[in-house]
C-alpha cells in the first residue's frame, strides 16, 4: 500500500514537472528577440489584447488624426506633408526603424519630433508643432505606424557613435535623491515588480504609445520625464540632447524588436 | 484630442436572425470631476452620460454612464438582426454635446 502510494505521488511529481517546462517555454514569437522582450510581453493578457484588435486599441484615433494632418496644406509654402513624401505607406516605411539619425548640419542626432518640425518650418514654412500636442502625437504615431512589424535598426557607427556612447553613459548613470539609474530598474530588475507594477525591459519599439494611466497617446520624452520624477531627479526638456541621445540608445538596445506603433501598455 | 471622434463596427451583411457584434469607440476626455486645475479649483465633470443604439428608429440598445468610465471608452455589445437598415449609435454628455455615428448593415 505504501509503495502505491509513493508510485502516485511520483506521477503527480512528473506533472508537475511537464506542466512547469511547458510553462518555461512559452515564447512570445516576434515580441522577442534573444534576450531582448518587448514591453508588451509583461503586461496583462487584457491589455495585450487591447493592443491586437486595431479597432479597440485607442491609439489608432491619433494614427487618423495623424492621416489627416499629411494631406493638410499648412504654411506660407502652401504644402502639405504630402506634397513632397506622396504615400506615407511607401516613403515612411522604414522611417520608424531608423530615427533618431544622425544631422550633419546640426552636428547633434534628430528625433522623429525634431524631422517633423524641421519640414515644417524649413519647408513648409508653417509653426512648429508643439511637443506632446494632439498635433505633433498624432502625426509621430502616423508616421512610426508606417513601420509597424519592422525590425528596429539604427545605425550607430560613424558620427553617430559619439552620441551613442553619450545615451549609454545616461543610461548607467546613477541620477536624483534615490540614485538610480535606467539600467538599475530595466535590466537589473525587469520582470519584478515595483509596487503593483512590473518593470519591463524598457524598450522603446511601442512608442508613441497608448498608456492607460495616461488615458492617452504619449511620446517616450514624457515617459523619460515620468522614469526622471520617479526617482526624484529633475527632469530634463522634452527634445533636450539628453533625452534624444538616451532615445538613440534605448533604439539600438531594442534593436530586432518590432516597431509596435501604437502600442497599448499600462 | 480636441475634437470628438467616434467609430462604429458591424458586419455589412448578417442573416436574418442572427445575433452580431457591434463594436464602438468614442476620443472623449471623460473629465471626472475629481481633479483640481492649477487655480486650486475644482475641474467640473464632464462624461458622457448616455449611450443609446437604435436600429432603424427604434431603440434596441441604450445605458446610462456613471464614474469611473476610462477616456476614449470603448463599448461593444450584441443585438438581433431582423431587417437592413441603419445603427444609430448616441452619446450624449453632461454639457449637454451629443455625439453620433451610424453604420449600415445588410440582412439577407
Amino acid at each position: 500500500m505504501r509503495k502505491l502510494y509513493i508510485g502516485a505521488l511520483s506521477v503527480a511529481a512528473l506533472t508537475f514537472a511537464v506542466g512547469c517546462s511547458v510553462q518555461l517555454a512559452k515564447t512570445w514569437g516576434k515580441y522577442e528577440v534573444e534576450d531582448r522582450r518587448s514591453g508588451y510581453t509583461y503586461r496583462i493578457a487584457e491589455t495585450r489584447r487591447i493592443q491586437d484588435d486595431d479597432f479597440e486599441n485607442p491609439g489608432m484615433m491619433w494614427v487618423d488624426e495623424g492621416s489627416s494632418l499629411w494631406g493638410t496644406k499648412d504654411g506660407k509654402a502652401g504644402k502639405a506633408c504630402a506634397s513632397c513624401h506622396n504615400d506615407a505607406s511607401a516613403t515612411m516605411a522604414k522611417a520608424g526603424t531608423e530615427y533618431p539619425k544622425f544631422n550633419s548640419k546640426t552636428g547633434k542626432m534628430q528625433n522623429l519630433e525634431q524631422r517633423i518640425n524641421q519640414c515644417r518650418t524649413k519647408n513648409m514654412e508653417a509653426k512648429a508643432f508643439k511637443w506632446e500636442s494632439s498635433q505633433m502625437l498624432g502625426m509621430t504615431t502616423f508616421v512610426r505606424h508606417q513601420s509597424r512589424g519592422q525590425a528596429m535598426n539604427v545605425k550607430v557607427d560613424g558620427d553617430a557613435a559619439a552620441f551613442f556612447k553619450k545615451g549609454e553613459n545616461f543610461y548607467n548613470e546613477r541620477r536624483g535623491q534615490l540614485d538610480m539609474s535606467c539600467s538599475n530598474c530595466h535590466e537589473d530588475n525587469a520582470g519584478n515588480m515595483a509596487r503593483a507594477d512590473m518593470l519591463s525591459q524598457g524598450h522603446s519599439n511601442g512608442f508613441p504609445t497608448y498608456r492607460l494611466k495616461w488615458q492617452k497617446v504619449g511620446s517616450l520624452h514624457r515617459r523619460f520625464r515620468g522614469c526622471d520624477k520617479n526617482i526624484r531627479a529633475t527632469p530634463f526638456e522634452y527634445g533636450s540632447d539628453e533625452y534624444v541621445n538616451l532615445e538613440f540608445y534605448l533604439a539600438w538596445r531594442g534593436r530586432g524588436l518590432p516597431v509596435e506603433t501604437p502600442s497599448v501598455r499600462n | 484630442m480636441a475634437n470628438v471622434k467616434a467609430r462604429v463596427k458591424a458586419p455589412k451583411t448578417v442573416k436574418k436572425g442572427e445575433i452580431f457584434e457591434v463594436k464602438s469607440l468614442i476620443t472623449h476626455k471623460m473629465e471626472s470631476g475629481q481633479r483640481k486645475g492649477k487655480d486650486g479649483k475644482k475641474i467640473p465633470r464632464q462624461i458622457i452620460n448616455k449611450f443609446v443604439c437604435s436600429y432603424n428608429g427604434k431603440d434596441v440598445f441604450s445605458s446610462n454612464w456613471h464614474g469611473a468610465v476610462s477616456a476614449n471608452p470603448y463599448l461593444s455589445f450584441h443585438i438581433k438582426a431582423v431587417e437592413s437598415g441603419s445603427l444609430d449609435l448616441t452619446w450624449t454628455d453632461d454639457s449637454g454635446a451629443v455625439f453620433k455615428k451610424s453604420t449600415k448593415i445588410k440582412v439577407t
